[in-house]
């Protein structure tokens, strides 16, 4: 799984906006719940270079899809318990969905 | 009673055209479940879920199980199963595998069209190559007894903030595939997700059914099976009959009685089997609606 997300992850760097968190402990990341079939908070604003760490905590599994046609990132299917990240390089808003719950909806907004 | 009635039948659509139908499990006596008559029956089950395991249900192995074994006493001489999805949990192929054992041991000439929950490994390649091999993209028809059947896949490339979708290209197929049949054949659409609206805020629908409900309007008689839901409801306009069906795996909640569409965690002990079930879908005389009985698998 963790060799899944890495390359996948390794696929965004190429496209220059995001790049894969590495997982390193010391790296502080903000974190998003994916609980009741929603992200908590649903909105987060956050400087260039930073991490973002989405935790499944429904017994449903989730996604973490870019929700633009760009398509720029998607994680895989997160069951309970899994996360996924990203480290957003660039400025700019970013609108994602959970490809399997369309309705589950947030932003990470980059300054 | 000695027969699947039309009456009740049209009951259930009365209550259906007020509103929400909650709940018409069961209700037949046991002993109308074989059609004799050589009226054309078939069953649906659904949302089987291999690899879930949390509350309410810790064996869904078990209750897929206990299901096909239902489907024994209720089926009578039909041979045709239909599956509307979400077959496993998380596309893995050992949940595939346990699914088909388990639904294999039926006997039964079984149809399947794909749920989100089987496309989540490769655009749903797995599934398709094994359970719709008849549509490499998860949707496909054919006829038996007289009955056209069209599989439908509404669970892929959904948009943000949407609902399901079936998309440009299965649609044009629809209408190809419609054309120049007698409005006269009864049609039997399957899909996983609602194709019409039973709950936006959860995204209990899809997105463009209203445009595949216009290839289907011309036909005398139109029954549309879902799963996606988990609980049974109906709803009836003009000539089509829209159903979902009851998982194999666990209960969802009523539109609305609950913060989301979670699993119903707390379930009363021994109250779980009666919220499970399988779908017996019997023509009757080939004219209007079919008649749709849910039982469940206790109770």
């Amino acid at each position: 799984m963790a060799q899944g997300m890495t390359r996948r992850a390794s696929l965004l760097l190429g496209l220059g906006a995001m790049a894969p968190g590495l997982g390193r402990a010391e790296e502080a990341a903000v974190a998003v719940v994916i609980e009741e079939f929603a992200f908590t908070p649903a909105e987060i604003k956050i400087t260039r270079g930073t991490k973002v760490m989405w935790t499944n905590k429904d017994d449903e599994p989730h996604t973490v899809s870019d929700a633009t046609p760009k398509k720029a990132f998607k994680s895989q299917a997160l069951d309970k318990g899994e996360t996924f990240s990203l480290v957003f390089k660039e400025a700019g808003t970013f609108a994602y969905f959970c490809s399997l719950h369309p309705h589950m909806m947030g932003t990470v907004i980059v300054t | 009673m000695t027969e699947v009635s039309r009456r009740d039948a049209l009951t259930c659509m009365l209550w259906a055209g007020t509103g929400v139908v909650w709940s018409v499990a069961g209700g037949i006596p046991r002993a109308a479940s074989a059609a004799t008559n050589g009226d054309f029956s078939f069953v649906q089950i659904s949302d089987s879920h291999i690899g879930f395991n949390g509350p309410p249900n810790m064996d869904v192995p078990g209750t897929l199980n206990l299901a096909i074994t239902k489907l024994k006493d209720v089926r009578g001489p039909t041979s045709l199963l239909l599956h509307t999805g979400d077959v496993s949990h998380l596309s893995r192929p050992a949940q595939f595998d346990t699914a088909d054992q388990i639904i294999g041991t039926s006997g039964m000439d079984a149809h399947f069209v794909p749920g989100e929950h089987d496309v989540l490994e490769d655009d749903g390649k797995k599934f398709f190559e094994r359970f719709t091999k008849a549509g490499a993209r998860g949707y496909y028809s054919f006829d038996q007894g007289g009955v056209h059947f069209i599989g439908l896949n509404n669970v892929q490339n959904l948009k943000s903030g949407g609902l399901g979708l079936l998309g440009a290209e299965q649609l044009a197929w629809l209408e190809r595939d419609l054309a120049g049949r007698a409005a006269s054949q009864p049609i039997v659409v399957f899909a996983h997700i609602p194709l019409w609206t039973v709950y936006a805020e959860w995204g209990w629908g899809t997105d463009d059914a209203a445009q595949a409900l216009t290839y289907l309007k011309r036909f005398g008689s139109v029954t549309v099976l879902n799963g996606h839901i988990h609980q049974v409801m109906q709803k009836v306009e003009g000539t089509v009959a829209f159903h979902s069906a009851m998982s194999t795996a666990f209960p969802q909640p009523a539109p609305g009685t609950a913060p989301n569409p979670g699993p119903m965690k707390n379930v009363a002990p021994g109250q779980l089997n009666t919220l499970l079930g399988i779908t017996r879908v019997h023509e009757v005389a080939g004219k209007g609606p079919l008649a749709i009985i849910d039982t469940p698998l206790m109770g």
